[in-house]
């Protein structure tokens, strides 16, 4: 009984260094939050070759393409899409690591046209103001709206989302992780907890 | 992807992955360029002072476009119109523009060594635009963006750098980078200016000419450094035109794909044939174009903090 911590070793192994996980959203539930979004786009505009998908770097330019080829079935008729990278236009470029830039392609004019911004989680709103910024200098679109798979609250600016996939209350500790397309694995969406 | 330093001071201490962060970096500002609004806000409210106290002009304009296309307030530093000539010393003009809350320092200098001096006493970032005979860091970048770009890849490919090996700095760095990223390098000139202590960089060096562009993809060319030179180390002009120089008939004898690259400004007639100069297996201007994205992504990575990258905004 001389060292009671060592014993408190032996007895209380620590727990696993895993964090807890759990699937929002499977395969199957993206694709059905996916159709009702493309459906709630396509019945706000009712003009369909005035709208265009600009998808946000990286989350995002997957999703748009998947809307895009939804909202074509709808449509009958393309839809274009662009993909934009935020990185060069964000508030905070002297506080962390330079950002990773990805290609921005807009093969498009958006001067006219409604925007449907695409992303795949909207969480502080700081990544769609700088989309919003970075569109500007393509072009003043007639229209701006905005899309996401995850609304999971904790806005930092007066941002809303005209079509949420699913609203996902988190707490500010948690982690949201939207998996796509990754090769082998099947899409999903998993809240992480510390 | 990797960037976590503060200063871009030479290539020879950047490993391969931050190299190609760069040039990765680089491509996604060369877009910029090519848009009908080609500014971003990246650097907005920074300043950055322009420091040449050794003469530059297209390194200078080149470095001014990127900062002004980056949102940045420029000032432009020379020596003849500064203190120096009063009998400042580096530091004192680098403290004194400190002062002004300079966020960043582009310095060239004669001396080699004067950029790692000022990111030892300063607080600003600093980017070697030149030092003397040691390193250039952003044209050994932009060179092998270019490179890339062309050829879709570094690794396995051949570069032969020929001319004034010894007083160049553009040499140096371009031995560095392309060395790191996996391209065999060939060092061609005259004995006098290609020492055979360049071996030691890692590099072939040979002072046959024929024989160091026969195989080479990329055939990189240097202007004989009259400015550097305290005394003649070949005999005459005309005498390196005909043994080095690269004319029609030396360049047909190389690979057909074989592509042609030079820092500027060009002696033609001189180290290069007018013709292939302006030929479309010349690179040149390619170059210049791509400087300015190059620089744009080498502000943007040093401008960065401390601290993990953030992987995707959710």
């Amino acid at each position: 009984m001389g060292r009671p911590g060592l014993f408190a070793v032996f007895l209380y192994p620590p727990a696993p260094l895993m964090a807890e996980t759990s699937v929002i959203l499977n395969a199957v539930a993206i694709q059905r939050a996916l159709t009702r979004v493309a459906h709630e786009i396509a019945e706000r505009n009712e003009t369909p070759g005035e709208v265009v998908l600009v998808g946000i770097q990286k989350g995002g330019v997957p999703l748009a393409q998947t809307l895009a080829a939804l909202l074509a079935a709808i449509w009958k008729n393309p839809v274009p899409v662009g993909s934009l990278d935020v990185g060069m236009h964000r508030d905070d470029l002297d506080r962390r690591a330079a950002p990773q830039v990805q290609p921005t392609v807009i093969p498009f004019d958006v001067t006219g046209k409604t925007v449907v911004l695409v992303d795949d989680v909207l969480f502080s709103g700081r990544t769609v103001r700088a989309a919003m910024d970075a569109l500007n200098d393509f072009g003043r679109p007639k229209h701006i709206q905005l899309a996401v798979l995850i609304d999971r609250g904790h806005r930092e600016l007066p941002i809303k989302a005209d079509f949420v996939g699913k609203n996902v209350p988190t707490s500010l500790t948690e982690k949201v992780h939207v998996r796509l397309g990754e090769t082998g694995k099947e899409d999903e969406v998993v809240l992480e907890k510390p | 992807m990797s960037w976590n330093r503060k200063h871009l001071l030479d290539i020879e201490s950047l490993s391969a992955a931050e190299i190609l962060t760069v040039l990765d970096t680089a491509r996604a500002f060369k877009a910029v360029g090519e848009r009908a609004i080609k500014k971003v806000p990246a650097l907005r409210g920074k300043t950055v002072v322009n420091l040449f106290v050794e003469p530059s002009t297209r390194t200078r304009i080149s470095f001014e476009l990127s900062e002004q296309r980056l949102s940045a307030d420029i000032i432009n530093f020379t020596a003849e119109a500064s203190s120096l000539k009063k009998g400042e010393t580096l530091k004192d003009t680098a403290k004194n523009l400190e002062a002004l809350n300079a966020d960043f320092i582009v310095i060239r200098h004669s001396a080699a060594g004067a950029p790692h001096f000022l990111s030892r006493v300063l607080n600003s970032h600093v980017i070697n635009a030149g030092d003397g005979a040691h390193e250039h860091p952003t044209q050994a970048l932009l060179d092998a963006f270019t490179i890339r770009e062309r050829k879709g890849k570094i690794e396995g490919l051949n570069v032969t750098i020929l001319g004034d090996i010894l007083f160049s700095r553009v040499a140096r760095s371009n031995i560095w980078a392309l060395t790191k990223l996996g391209a065999r390098v060939t060092l061609c000139g005259p004995a006098t200016l290609v020492p055979r202590t360049f071996e030691q960089m890692g590099c072939r060096v040979t002072h046959n000419v024929d024989e160091a562009i026969r195989d080479a993809d990329i055939i990189h060319l240097l202007r004989i450094q009259h400015e550097r030179q305290r005394q003649t180390m070949f005999p005459s002009i005309g005498e390196y035109t005909q043994l080095f120089g690269l004319n029609k008939a030396r360049l047909a004898q190389t690979k057909p794909d074989s592509l042609v690259m030079h820092p500027g400004p060009i002696n033609r007639g001189v180290e290069i044939d007018s013709d292939i100069a302006d030929s479309d297996r010349s690179l040149i201007l390619e170059q210049v174009t791509n400087g300015i994205a190059v620089r744009m992504a080498v502000l943007f990575l040093v401008n960065g903090g401390k601290g993990p990258q953030e992987i995707a905004a959710s």
